[in-house]
């Protein structure tokens, strides 16, 4: 009886307890969703009335009615598939290499270690490394180029990490079953590793992508032109892209220009979701059709 | 004694994982078209001896094998002999049912495909199936996912997957252990009507399964702290009912293990 009465006690403090703690958590979440609405309603007042077809179709202008960005657009656009072209080929191979092949020793563990360090650098870093090695000791100038190399060496690290922690993922039951079906070790890659490993990489390199074509600190080092009035139309161009220009409007002290930068955010968020949408898209097509 | 040709034979095979030593001085001869069944309790070696029969333990990092596996004439284990050519000629199925994620087809023509057999695959696949008494309960879902057939199936798939490459030798590492009763009964009757054209080597932790299926025994034991030590090794029968080493004989009725 006195056993049950503490019982019952006890049972409305943990009652309680569960309760409060599931409100506390829910508040903690709520604190993002919170600011990232705040910033999106204050982001789309300030710029959804200069977002029209004139302000993606212009140049810059010194005058806020007639600028635009379309030459930072196309910028970002170079940049972004240049970058995908060099990093995601070379991050899966690192990442292939160094789960399936690499024997387990020193100079694997010195790789490793390295490249998770690399992935905590701080981009202007990056930015700098561009500078001396790809503008000026490789002398591929101010170009998209170079800065593509730049955001790439950025990239990298992030992408081997998510392809490799996809390829750990991948079930040592299929790989001891391929093998003991005579598959030498690539047919294992290429026929149970990567298809199952696949989307794992590709949102991987898709969020490494989106975190690249967000950054202004590399591309300033780079290219720290910002009045461009072409668009790229070789990889050796010069180049501008919608961050620095977002940078360029907001330090502007003409409130048009503020106008501009959040007009140009918008833009800049809409690219991004539309990539992350096509990371999702790719994803399911691809395991629907490993599970089929 | 039952007389007939080898098909694989040990001699002082010894393996070792780092600094453990999995197997010691394991010498035996596995005849041909016959049920060889490998015993003993947990952790004795069993499936690392099977592993060395078709070169699988070169997978795990850190072993090393001395001594000789001799499959028709050749030591696999000589210098010049590609791991891949052996696993094409030794086939393994796992304790698990590991069908990949592909469909039934695809599952059974892996090993064709990958060994470059392209020729008559649907003939190859519908053969194999059918020796692993399965293609009548999936002939109509060929491109559905082999992840939807129940674990017993999965498993004669396994066993169909195998057999697409017609191999010589079948190795099976407690392959009933994830199966109820019934798809284990099923699984020992295809091992029966297998053991005609193929060798078949099981490991198994089931004394009475062992007795049921195999016509050769092989008991692996651990001493203290010595694993791998070959107790006894001849025909089913004579293991089971006049074990001629004392550690047999206390394992088989139950003492300890």
């Amino acid at each position: 009886m006195k056993k049950d009465l503490a019982f019952q006690r006890r049972l409305k403090i943990r009652q309680l307890q569960g309760s409060s703690f599931s409100a506390l958590f829910l508040a903690a979440t709520l604190v993002g969703i919170f600011a990232l609405v705040i910033l999106l309603v204050d982001v789309f007042r300030d710029g959804i009335g200069w977002l029209d077809w004139q302000f993606i179709t212009s140049y810059p202008s010194r005058k806020p009615e007639e600028a635009g960005l379309l030459s930072a657009f196309f910028g970002t656009l170079w940049v972004m598939v240049l970058t995908a072209l060099f990093s995601f080929p070379v991050g899966i191979g690192t990442a292939i290499y160094l789960e399936e092949y690499a024997p387990d020793n020193r100079l694997r563990r010195l790789i490793q270690t390295n490249i998770n360090n690399l992935a905590g650098v701080p981009s202007i870093v990056y930015g700098l490394l561009g500078l001396s090695l790809f503008v000026q000791a490789l002398a591929l100038g101010r170009s998209v180029l170079a800065g593509a190399l730049t955001l790439t060496l950025m990239s990298l690290p992030v992408i081997i990490i998510a392809a490799q922690e996809a390829i750990r993922s991948v079930s040592e039951a299929h790989r001891f079953g391929a093998y003991a079906l005579g598959s030498s070790r690539w047919q294992v890659v290429r026929r149970i590793v990567l298809p199952t490993a696949l989307p794992g990489v590709l949102s991987g390199t898709i969020l490494a992508m989106s975190r690249a074509i967000g950054e202004a600190a590399p591309i300033i080092a780079i290219s720290a032109l910002v009045y461009l009035t072409f668009i790229p139309s070789s990889p050796l161009d010069r180049f501008t892209v919608l961050p620095i220009q977002i940078f360029n409007w907001v330090s502007r002290p003409q409130e048009g220009f503020w106008h501009l930068a959040a007009a140009g955010i918008i833009v800049l968020l809409v690219v991004l979701l539309s990539m992350n949408a096509v990371a999702i898209i790719l994803r399911n097509r691809y395991q629907k059709r490993t599970e089929e | 004694m039952i007389n007939s040709v080898a098909s694989l034979e040990t001699k002082t095979l010894e393996l070792w994982y780092g600094n453990f030593q999995a197997l010691r001085g394991i010498s035996m001869v596995i005849p041909r078209n016959q049920i060889t069944a490998i015993i003993g309790p947990s952790g004795c070696g069993k499936s690392s001896l099977l592993r060395c029969f078709n070169r699988m333990n070169d997978l795990i990092p850190g072993s090393k094998v001395t001594g000789e596996v001799l499959f028709g004439g050749r030591n696999i284990y000589a210098a010049d002999i590609d791991p891949t050519e052996i696993r094409y000629r030794i086939g393994m199925v796992f304790q698990k049912p590991n069908p990949f994620p592909k469909s039934v087809f695809d599952n059974v023509a892996f090993g064709p495909r990958v060994n470059g057999l392209n020729d008559n695959l649907e003939e190859i696949v519908e053969q194999a199936l059918h020796r692993a008494a399965l293609w009548d309960e999936v002939k109509d879902r060929l491109r559905r996912s082999a992840m939807e057939l129940s674990g017993g199936q999965q498993q004669r798939l396994c066993i169909a997957r195998a057999l697409a490459l017609e191999p010589e030798v079948i190795l099976m590492d407690e392959p009933c252990s994830a199966l109820d009763p019934l798809a284990t009964l099923k699984i020992e009757d295809l091992m029966r009507s297998l053991a005609e054209d193929y060798t078949i080597v099981i490991v198994t932790h089931n004394m009475q399964q062992a007795a049921r299926v195999s016509d050769m025994a092989a008991f692996l034991m651990m001493e203290q702290d010595r694993a791998g030590v070959l107790a006894e090794y001849g025909p089913t029968s004579q293991l089971f009912t006049n074990p001629k080493d004392k550690r047999t004989e206390d394992y088989i009725t139950g003492r300890f293990g």
